[in-house]
């Protein structure tokens, strides 16, 4: 008689082939289509893409990466992190310190140092900003410094097992007084302007159609690594681990498992992708300053995953460019209607859509059960 | 001898100022020399013009004060309303062509003012007796001293008398005399004003007589601890003031999130609406009710209290309780109503900040100490928060309401078995909460901005208080409140607003990760829920 063994369910394909057909074809686009329509396409024709929609869609993938980053966290492991706001900015300011230094001379006041250190009578440069000056230790700090500080506030937040709204609350807590502290003149932040007037990257001017399309095509190729990447996480068991912590936190701890390394890890790693994030999205806006830490921005990110869809890792993305295609496509033609539609979006998700835009795709009659449910009163 | 002359001349001096009349202190050729000339001479004869004072002279003074003291002639005139007359008969007369400005500079202004300032001690009203001591305090000029003993003789009230006797001494703290200056350390030792402060810290500067120095010691740190408790009153009033806005804006949350588990972050906007509704009340009497403006305020609470409940119980009955049960989501739909409440308050009253006045009765405060004054505003939020308490512990622990708003939140299923219609109980408890906050709203119009974004600067501050106290715990969001109050205000005297915000936040961050129940854990089987 055989025994029986509990078997793990067979690893599963990182991509199915239609998935895989789908990726080549973004990939496709993103590194091949693009560009040819932005540089080779001459401006006046049908199929051009205008500069304006690179830098548009440059900056919507960098939204992306964070809404994906924003369901890891959420979507897979059930914490709502009002925070990512902060992890996103963390990485921009680094970014944003080396393009600085970019600068060199070539400033308004012909120093060394930036514009705004020299307009606030700073001598040297502050110990914390030493590596900015090299671009590997710029790309090592945008990934470490989030993750750092993420490992840091997650060890202990988690180890003494915070959970649920607490969480949100204090994340929230966290990024509204970093924002407090990037907003002073004297922690050498820049102040409420930021940093912003970046010229160069790696010593090539930054403001050329050319620059423009590598860092469009660089955006792009990280969104879908990390799209690979979030879809081997959440494929492996680890994965498997996290969304039973998301549906029953106690009986993961019961079945002999600590959840505290999983959430750890998870945090991080989506920390460090909202670094790098924000690291890609200060060269292609061309400025970094506090408000990207408002506690508004951070919940904004939250429903980019909303309404994509919770807990499917395209969901996010889709998200990402409809919620942000909207907006700014609203706040050009109807300013004071933007902020309506954006609050209709949070109460309208929450209430008839909870899988998202592709919860509906994928059954069209749940939206139907939701509204008659909700007519009934529940 | 030298004192009794002090005596006598004191004693004519007042003789002179209380019948003034046909003897005329001041002599024209004074009144030049005080007009004209380089600022030396001018102080100088100045200086003589105060020992020898009268009616004429303040008059004078003031309009030199004012500007509007002309030279011509070899004569000073004063001009008001283009009429110029003699300072000395306060006849009328013709302006000579060619008279020119008197133009002070801002020294001559300051002995100008404090050369006035003296002369008023001698004013027959003890209120501007009162305000002319207060404007001398701190004074070191010696050559005030005779007038200053002329007042002292006159006064009649003891308390000035002796804050009198301070200014006194201070003045002689300059004196060539060392023992006039040790009595006068010695008697100001007994001073509790801050200016007192600065004048022995000047002199101690320059003093090289041992004994006079340790007196000025002595005095210095006396004074010194009289006024450290000012100052720490000062905080920690500053402190229970700023803990009483916090308490009054976390009241509200204490109901809909720490007993119907709601975490609504529309909150300050249902505070934004409150301040609006005062803003508007404070019109509707501005254009009917002019007379009766001062007590808009008291019209304004109910109103305030009102239009936020019906927002919130709207809001209850259509967005929330679809959510009860999953905190998370309900975080996000009411996320998206603040979003919809500030963008209807500024398509409807602009996005620039509105003006809401103060009641006359609420400015000034009352002067505890020397040092330390409390805001009348201040002391009504303080007193108006302890009353919302009052109210709102009352209404929940007493009163049927109460009983089935605790019943609801503890045990629904159980409290449905026995009849409680469990579904108007939310709206009820989720519209009080609502209402609490539009008080709350009424109330920091007073003290701050009312715009747009009212809400969004207090809700973190106001979940935070929450979160500390303890959810469910009305005890403890009091504790919160008023500890967090002091506590930042107290941060504020070392490290400045900002930093101490981002302390406060920080040590709350650590706080929880100690304490994740908050001060007062719950209890039993609701603690894991």
């Amino acid at each position: 008689m055989q025994d029986p063994v509990l078997q793990l369910p067979k690893p599963q394909a990182l991509l199915t082939r239609s998935g895989w057909a789908v990726f080549l074809l973004a990939l496709v686009v993103v590194c091949a289509i693009a560009p040819f329509l932005n540089l080779m396409v001459p401006a006046g024709s049908f199929f051009h893409l205008s500069d304006y929609m690179v830098a548009l869609l440059g900056k919507i993938m960098c939204y992306a990466i964070c809404a994906l980053a924003m369901d890891l966290i959420w979507g897979y492991t059930g914490i709502l992190s009002l925070g990512h706001g902060l992890f996103f900015a963390l990485g921009g300011y680094m970014m944003g310190m080396y393009l600085m230094r970019q600068i060199g001379r070539d400033g308004n006041y012909k120093s060394d140092l930036p514009d705004f250190m020299v307009f606030l009578d700073w001598k040297e440069l502050p110990w914390h900003w030493a590596l900015s000056d090299s671009f590997v230790a710029t790309l090592a700090l945008v990934v470490l410094v989030p993750g750092l500080l993420a490992f840091v506030f997650g060890y202990f937040a988690f180890r003494s097992r915070i959970k649920g709204v607490y969480f949100s609350i204090i994340t929230q807590a966290m990024t509204f007084a970093a924002m407090l502290l990037f907003f002073r003149n004297e922690t050498g932040f820049g102040g409420n302007n930021g940093f912003t007037d970046f010229k160069r990257i790696l010593g090539m001017p930054l403001a050329t159609p050319s620059m423009r399309m590598v860092l469009f095509i660089l955006t792009g190729l990280t969104l879908l690594g990390f799209f690979l990447l979030a879809r081997y996480l959440v494929s492996s068991k680890f994965g498997r681990v996290l969304q039973a912590i998301r549906d029953a936190e106690g009986r993961v701890m019961f079945s002999g498992y600590n959840p505290i390394g999983y959430k750890l890890s998870i945090w991080v790693i989506s920390a460090m992708m909202c670094g790098v994030a924000g690291a890609l999205y200060v060269p292609q806006v061309g400025i970094i300053n506090p408000s990207e830490m408002s506690p508004a921005q951070s919940i904004e990110m939250a429903i980019w995953a909303a309404v994509g869809g919770r807990g499917t890792l395209i969901g996010p993305i889709i998200g990402a460019f409809v919620v942000n295609g909207a907006k700014s496509w609203l706040t050009v033609s109807a300013p004071e209607f933007w902020l309506y539609f954006l609050g209709a979006l949070f109460i309208a998700v929450t209430l008839f859509l909870p899988a998202g835009i592709v919860g509906v795709l994928r059954d069209p009659g749940s939206l139907l059960r939701t509204l008659r449910d909700f007519r009934k009163g529940r | 001898m030298h004192k009794i002359f002090h005596f006598l001349s004191a004693l004519l001096l007042v003789c002179v100022t209380l019948n003034s009349g046909p003897a005329w202190a001041l002599t024209p050729e004074q009144a030049l020399a005080i007009a004209n000339g380089d600022s030396d001479s001018r102080i100088q004869a100045l200086t003589k013009a105060v020992t020898q004072a009268d009616a004429k002279t303040a008059a004078f003074l003031q309009a030199l004060a004012d500007d509007a003291v002309k030279v011509g002639d070899g004569k000073a005139f004063i001009v008001r309303d283009g009429k110029a007359s003699d300072p000395v008969t306060g006849a009328e007369l013709a302006l000579p062509d060619g008279a020119e400005d008197v133009v002070n500079n801002n020294r001559m202004r300051g002995e100008i003012e404090s050369a006035l300032a003296a002369l008023k001690l001698l004013s027959p009203e003890i209120q501007v007796r009162r305000q002319a001591i207060k404007a001398l305090q701190g004074e070191a000029d010696l050559n005030k001293l005779p007038l200053l003993d002329k007042a002292l003789a006159a006064e009649t009230d003891a308390t000035l008398k002796t804050q009198l006797g301070l200014v006194r001494a201070s003045m002689i703290l300059g004196s060539d005399d060392r023992v006039q200056r040790l009595e006068a350390a010695r008697q100001l030792a007994t001073s509790r004003n801050p200016g007192t402060k600065t004048v022995l810290l000047d002199r101690l500067k320059l003093e090289e007589d041992p004994q006079v120095k340790s007196a000025l010691q002595a005095a210095l740190s006396s004074v010194e601890s009289s006024l450290v408790w000012g100052d720490r009153l000062g905080a920690i009033f500053s402190g229970i003031s700023l803990g009483s806005i916090l308490l009054l804006v976390a009241l509200g949350l204490a109901i809909t999130y720490g007993l119907m588990g709601v975490i609504n972050m529309a909150h300050g906007e249902l505070m934004m609406i409150g301040a609006y509704a005062t803003f508007v009340v404070q019109g509707v009497f501005r254009t009917f009710f002019p007379g009766a403006f001062d007590w808009y305020l008291l019209a304004a609470l109910p109103v305030a209290f009102l239009s936020a409940a019906l927002v919130g119980a709207a809001l209850e009955r259509s967005v929330i309780r679809f959510l009860y049960g999953r905190p998370l989501e309900t975080l996000l739909a009411t996320w998206g109503i603040s979003l919809v409440l500030q963008q209807a308050v500024r398509s409807s009253f602009g996005a620039q900040n509105v003006g809401v006045e103060n009641p006359s009765w609420m400015s000034g405060g009352v002067q505890l100490m020397d040092n330390l004054q409390l805001p009348w505003n201040r002391v009504i939020i303080v007193a108006f928060a302890m009353a919302v308490l009052a109210g709102m512990a009352f209404l929940i622990s007493r009163t049927r309401l109460g009983l089935f708003v605790r019943g609801v939140t503890q045990n629904r299923p159980i409290a449905a078995c026995m009849g409680v219609n469990t579904a108007r109980v939310d709206t009820y408890a989720f519209a009080l909460g609502s209402g609490i906050a539009g008080l709350a709203g009424c109330a920091l119009s007073q003290i701050g901005n009312v715009g747009p974004d009212l809400g969004q600067a207090y809700i973190v501050d106001a979940f935070m208080v929450v979160v500390v106290g303890g959810v469910g715990q009305l005890a403890g969001t009091v504790y919160a409140a008023l500890g967090l109050g002091v506590l930042n205000k107290f941060l504020e005297g070392w490290t400045g607003a900002v930093l101490a915000k981002i302390s406060v936040l920080v040590l709350i961050i650590i706080f929880i990760q100690k304490r994740p129940q908050g001060i007062f854990a719950m209890k039993g089987r609701s603690a894991e829920a």
